[in-house]
This record gives C-alpha cells, sequence and structure tokens, in this order.
C-alpha cells in the first residue's frame, strides 16, 4: 500500500498522505465532540443528544435559548481564537526554524495585552467609568499586537531580517511590554488592574454573537492565504540558501508571513485575551500526530488549538464553579509543564 | 579587546571615580524626590533629629531606599558578568533567563498560599525560585541535539520566563488582594523598602560579591574555552557550579528585596567591558559599581516619570534598557 494519495490533474498535482489525513478527521470529530460536551455542560446540564436537537431548532425553548443566546457563541470564540493562536504559533515556528518560538514569546501577544490595558487605564475616569465603549478594546489589541510585529520587523532589519534576530528583538521588546503593562496598571484604579488582569490571563467569558460575527472574517479570510504559503513554508525549514536556490524570496515571503501571523494572534488575542502557550504547545501536539510538513501541521494545530481552550473554558466554567476561573490558567497550568515534559522527553 | 582605560593605574583611577560617583548618586538619591529635602537636613536627620517630616522621609524612607538601590544593583551586575562569561552568552542575565521570574513566581505563590510574610523567608523562596528557573533552563537549553548553544539557552530561559509570568499571572486572578500587594513588587521597586529587609539579606549578598571577586581570575581562564581552562587545571565542574550558586544567591537575594528587576544584568557588563576590556579581574568590579550606579539613577528617574506618582524603577530600567538590548542584538554576536 502506497503512503499518498496522488491527486493529479493538469495544472496541479497534490501528494496526500493517508495517515494524516486520517489523523485530521479523527482530530475533527475530538474537536466536534468537545464542542458539543461544552456547550452541554454548565450550570444548567443539557444532554448531547437535547444539545443537537437544540441546534437543529428542534429542541425545547429554553434549552434552545441557553444554548443559542450564551453557549454557542462563547464556544465558537473559544475554538476560533484557540485555532488562530495555535497556527499563529506553527507559522511562527516555521519562519524562526526553532520549536520554541511563539506569539506570546515575542512581543506581539504583549504588545496586544499592552494596548489592551493602556486603553482599560486610560479611558476610565474616576468613578471607574470606561469613556469609551468596551467594544473598541479589540480593536486596540489588534493595532498594539500590528505595531509591535513591525516594530520587531523594522529593528530586526539589518540587510535582511535572519530568524534568530527575529526572535531575539521580539524577545527584548516582549520585556518592555511587560514593564509598560504593569506601568499601566499601576497608574490606573486597582478596579481596573484586577479587569486588565483578567483579560490578560485569557478569557472567553460573556461572548455573544458580536464577537463571533467580528472573529469569524479574519479566521476564513486568513485561511487561502495560508493554503497558498504553506508549500514554501516547507522549503524555508531547510534554510535561507535552498530557498532562495529555489525561486523564493525569502524576505518578502517572511514578511509576509509574519504579517498573516499577527493577524491571526492578534485577532484572537482581541477577543479572548493573552491566552497563554496555546500558540507554543498547540503545534507541538500536532506535529507529534500529523508530522511536520506544514501541510498537514496547520490543520491539525488548528484542531488542536481550538479543542485546548474549548476544554479550558469548560473546565474554568465548572470545576470551582460558582467561581468563574479564566480559561487561560488552565492553557498555561496545563501547557506549561506539558511543553516541559515534550522537550525533555525530546533529549 | 582593549577598553578605553588602558593600564593598570588608569583602571584603579576609574573604580575610585566610580566608588566617588556612586557616593555622590546615593547622596542625590537621598536628596531628590516629591518632598524637597537639602542636604543639611539629610545630615541633620541623623545628628539633630527633631521629628519633622522631612527628617522623617529621609530616616524611613530615602536612606533605605538608597542603600537598597545600590545593593540590589552590584548584585544585579556581579550576576549579568557571571552568567555572560559562563555562557559566553552576550545577553544572558537574571530576567532573560527567567531566573528573576522564578523567584517571582515563588514568592508570589508562598504570599498566596503558604502566608509568607517575613523577609527572610521572601530570601529563601527567593533563592530555590531563582535556583529551579536556573536549573530548568539550563537543562531545557542544552537538550536535544548539538548540546548547550547561545541561541538555545536564550529561548529556553525565554520559555521558562513567560511560564513562570504566566502562572504568577494564574494566581493573581484569583486572589485580588494579593495582586494589589503584590503588583509593585513584581514591577521591581527598592520603593518603600525598610532597611531591616536590606539587613536581613545582605549577608548573604556581601558573602557572593566577595566569592565572584575571589572567582574573577576563573573566569579568565574559563572564557578561553573549557577544552583551555581544563588544561590549565581548572576544576571547571567545581568552578561553574560554585559560578552558577553565586547567580542564584545574587538573583535570588535581588529578587527578594526588590522584586524582578530588568535588564541591568544585561546592560552593565557591556559597559564594563568597554570601559576595562576582556580582564575579569577588572569588569567584575566595574560591574559592581555600574550596576549600583545605575539602579540609583533609575530609581531617582522613577520618581520623576509620573509625578506626582512613582513608577516602579523595573520600569525604567526597561526603557533605559531595551534599545540598549536591541543595539547588542543588531551587532550581530550571533550570526546564524
Amino acid at each position: 500500500m502506497r503512503k499518498y494519495w496522488v491527486l493529479q490533474r493538469k495544472s496541479f498535482s497534490f501528494l496526500i498522505d493517508k495517515k494524516t489525513t486520517v489523523s485530521i478527521i479523527a482530530l475533527t470529530l475530538a474537536a466536534i465532540a468537545a464542542m458539543l460536551i461544552s456547550i452541554g455542560v454548565g450550570d444548567m446540564y443539557i444532554a448531547p443528544w437535547d444539545v443537537f436537537n437544540a441546534l437543529i431548532g428542534t429542541g425545547l425553548d429554553i434549552n434552545q435559548l441557553i444554548i443559542t443566546e450564551f453557549r454557542l457563541p462563547r464556544v465558537l470564540v473559544a475554538f476560533i481564537a484557540g485555532a488562530s493562536l495555535a497556527l499563529s504559533g506553527a507559522i511562527l515556528q516555521g519562519i524562526i526554524r526553532n520549536p520554541l518560538a511563539s506569539p506570546d514569546m515575542i512581543g506581539i501577544t504583549g504588545g496586544a495585552g499592552f494596548a489592551a490595558v493602556a486603553f482599560l487605564t486610560m479611558f476610565s475616569d474616576d468613578s471607574n467609568n470606561l469613556l469609551l465603549s468596551i467594544n473598541y478594546l479589540p480593536l486596540f489589541a489588534f493595532g498594539g499586537a500590528t505595531i509591535v510585529a513591525f516594530l520587531i520587523y523594522a529593528l530586526a532589519w539589518k540587510d535582511g531580517v535572519t530568524p534568530i534576530r527575529l526572535i531575539l528583538i521580539g524577545i527584548g521588546l516582549m520585556a518592555l511590554l511587560q514593564a509598560l503593562t504593569t506601568l499601566m496598571m499601576l497608574m490606573g484604579p486597582i478596579y481596573r488592574a484586577s479587569q486588565a488582569t483578567i483579560w490578560l490571563t485569557g478569557t472567553v467569558y460573556g461572548t455573544s454573537w458580536n464577537e463571533v460575527k467580528a472573529l469569524l472574517p479574519w479566521f476564513i479570510g486568513l485561511i487561502p492565504i495560508l493554503v497558498l504559503l504553506v508549500r514554501r513554508l516547507n522549503i524555508q525549514g531547510f534554510g535561507d540558501d535552498l530557498t532562495k536556490g529555489a525561486g523564493i524570496s525569502v524576505h518578502r515571503e517572511r514578511f509576509l508571513l509574519l504579517m498573516v501571523c499577527t493577524a491571526l494572534a492578534g485577532s484572537a488575542v482581541a477577543f479572548a485575551g493573552a491566552m497563554g502557550f496555546v500558540g507554543l504547545i498547540g503545534p507541538h501536539i500536532a506535529r507529534r500526530i500529523s508530522g511536520s510538513s506544514f501541510g498537514g501541521l496547520f490543520p491539525a494545530s488548528a484542531l488542536i488549538g481550538g479543542i485546548m481552550v474549548v476544554l479550558a473554558d469548560l473546565a474554568g466554567r465548572t470545576l470551582f464553579s460558582p467561581l468563574e476561573v479564566p480559561a487561560g490558567v488552565f492553557t498555561a497550568a496545563i501547557g506549561a509543564p506539558y511543553f516541559i515534559y515534550l522537550l525533555f522527553k525530546n533529549q | 579587546m582593549n577598553g578605553i582605560l588602558y593600564g593598570n593605574k588608569l583602571k584603579t583611577a576609574g573604580l575610585i571615580v566610580g566608588i566617588l560617583i556612586a557616593l555622590i548618586i546615593m547622596v542625590l538619591s537621598v536628596v531628590l524626590g516629591y518632598t524637597n529635602t537639602s542636604l543639611k537636613q539629610a545630615i541633620e536627620a541623623y545628628t539633630a533629629f527633631n521629628g519633622s517630616n522631612e527628617h522623617l522621609i529621609i530616616q524611613l524612607s530615602r536612606v533605605p531606599r538608597s542603600l537598597v538601590g545600590m545593593a540590589v544593583g552590584i548584585s544585579l551586575g556581579i550576576a549579568g558578568v557571571l552568567m555572560q562569561a559562563l555562557t559566553r552568552n552576550p545577553i544572558a542575565s537574571p530576567d532573560i533567563f527567567g531566573v528573576n521570574a522564578g523567584a517571582g513566581f515563588f514568592i508570589v505563590f508562598g504570599v498566596t498560599f503558604l502566608g509568607v510574610s517575613s523577609i527572610q523567608q521572601f530570601m529563601w523562596i527567593g533563592f530555590l525560585g531563582a535556583a529551579v528557573a536556573a536549573g530548568l533552563a539550563y537543562a531545557l537549553g542544552s537538550a536535544g541535539q548539538g548540546g548547550l548553544t547561545p541561541v538555545k539557552l536564550t529561548l529556553a530561559g525565554a520559555v521558562m520566563a513567560a511560564l513562570f509570568a504566566s502562572l504568577t499571572q494564574g494566581m493573581l486572578v484569583t486572589n485580588e488582594k494579593a495582586l494589589d500587594e503584590v503588583l509593585f513588587w513584581l514591577a521591581g521597586s527598592v520603593e518603600g523598602r525598610k532597611l531591616s529587609m536590606l539587613v536581613a539579606v545582605l549577608p548573604a549578598l556581601v558573602i557572593a560579591w566577595v566569592i565572584s571577586l575571589l572567582l574573577s581570575r576563573q573566569l579568565n581562564a574559563f572564557a578561553l574555552g573549557e577544552d583551555v581552562a581544563i588544561s590549565l587545571g581548572q576544576k571547571t565542574v567545581v568552578f561553574k557550579l560554585a559560578a552558577a550558586l553565586m547567580v542564584i544567591i545574587l538573583a535570588g537575594g535581588s529578587v527578594a528585596i526588590a522584586g524582578p528587576i530588568s535588564f541591568i544584568g544585561i546592560v552593565v557588563p557591556h559597559f564594563a567591558r568597554y570601559l576595562v576590556g576582556n580582564d575579569h579581574r577588572w569588569i567584575v568590579p566595574y560591574s559592581a559599581i555600574i550596576g549600583g550606579i545605575m539602579l540609583v539613577v533609575a530609581d531617582i528617574g522613577a520618581r520623576y516619570i509620573i509625578m506626582p506618582e512613582e513608577a516602579p524603577v523595573g520600569v525604567v530600567t526597561a526603557l533605559i534598557g531595551t534599545p540598549f538590548f536591541i543595539y547588542i542584538v543588531r551587532k550581530g554576536i550571533f550570526q546564524k
């Protein structure tokens, strides 16, 4: 039996890895299951079958209301945010050629965090009222991420951008942004500081269909670009010289990929906060399941990232009920030790 | 590489000038700030104490913070030199390698869950956290193919820093009271520290300073490469352990008093090398003095940035340090 299915037409040809295809189908099923469970479990338990009924519009009215108005948008935002973060991590690890890279480490998430905290503290008056609608927060966060990404790129530019300069500059900027974020939190009232901390940890609490509508176009719009870039990202793994030899403009490609990575991370952080470690370990788990070719890695990363955040949010809602723990606490608390385990195991 | 101070006489003179500058800066740090005081008042606060506001501020706030700033600056400067020499990595420092974040996490953990409150306990927990983070970063950095390389070590350190930072954040989310208490400390600050806190940590720090000075000859041999060092008769394993222990005491102790203060450890050794060249017997004392001066100056600056409030000194060091850090990286020490 051959390892690949060959899809060949006049103008294109594809090799489809059988094992990867199977694992991606399995992951998709797992993601759907995770979402169904997460929709059903909560203060009021709804059985999976009733969830399904409610989703296709034949369930009880009360179930219908709870599910379509409250739980479904929340689960969707969790999934999309997780998928975006993991994808952005996978791209970054491809550009930097190092499995330790992730958007939270090189300051892209940090930029979003700083902008969001600045928004919360600068636009709030003495009685803790926001002067601008909270709906502008994602815009600020996204802007912050984009500005930082450009800054990293510009500062790392010196006859082209090498991966190592990119990440070192990013680490430096991250430290600066952390300091500035703390400064902002100190300048504002303590009420805002605690709100900001929750946001910086990452949470999908209280999301509605508006968030889904704002987040989904980014995600769907960026995927076709990724599909086009996948093949060339594979070649980049062999080093700059070989990539140039294959007729690819390394720097243009790198810039484009960095922008896609920023857009994904920025939009996710804008709506779900700075969810830690999804961008780092999502791609790691995916690599173990689907191999390191980016064609399989991207969908697998996205699915795993989505599942991670959906389950983290589920845990946050239910484990310490009635207290709500931000999902980011769980992604970090589970992600970080797992990451260390992975690294030691690969030794 | 030779520094701009050539010859031993010039270097000794430079060191004396440095100590004088440090003393002047400390006096300025006592006098300057939101409450205006004069030098005369500062002296009177000790010779003819009359219980006035100015005298109280000088005795209870200004003098302690100036001394704490100096001690922490010296410690971080030396810790930076030791780490850069040990790892042959020009951007090694306690903050980039997650050592500060590790100590910070352990201390916050102690405050929230174990009810720790005395500075003595802070110190020991800080040491423990620093040791754990340094050990993990080192192990992570040397895992995989090719062994320990500067770049891998830097990345591993950054991962550890991110890990501890997000765990700290997670703890603070669930405990708003702790957030209020810990936030200022987490940004790195020498404000509001009592003299007794410094006295509790100082013995450990002073011992580490002296041992680091004694190690500086060995650092020179080690800098030639591990093989050369061995053939020169150095017990490299013992040496590395001793130096790492010093880093842990210096960084852990500093974090216990002042919180994680960034960039002093990276920037200072570069200034010192620029002044005196590659001889660690000079770099170590110079880094100590420059580190102290820098931190106290940053602390004076912190009083003026968002007057009438005070910024944490860690923010100021980050503002000064980041451009310099970017300059080092761009200079192209890492070729690949």
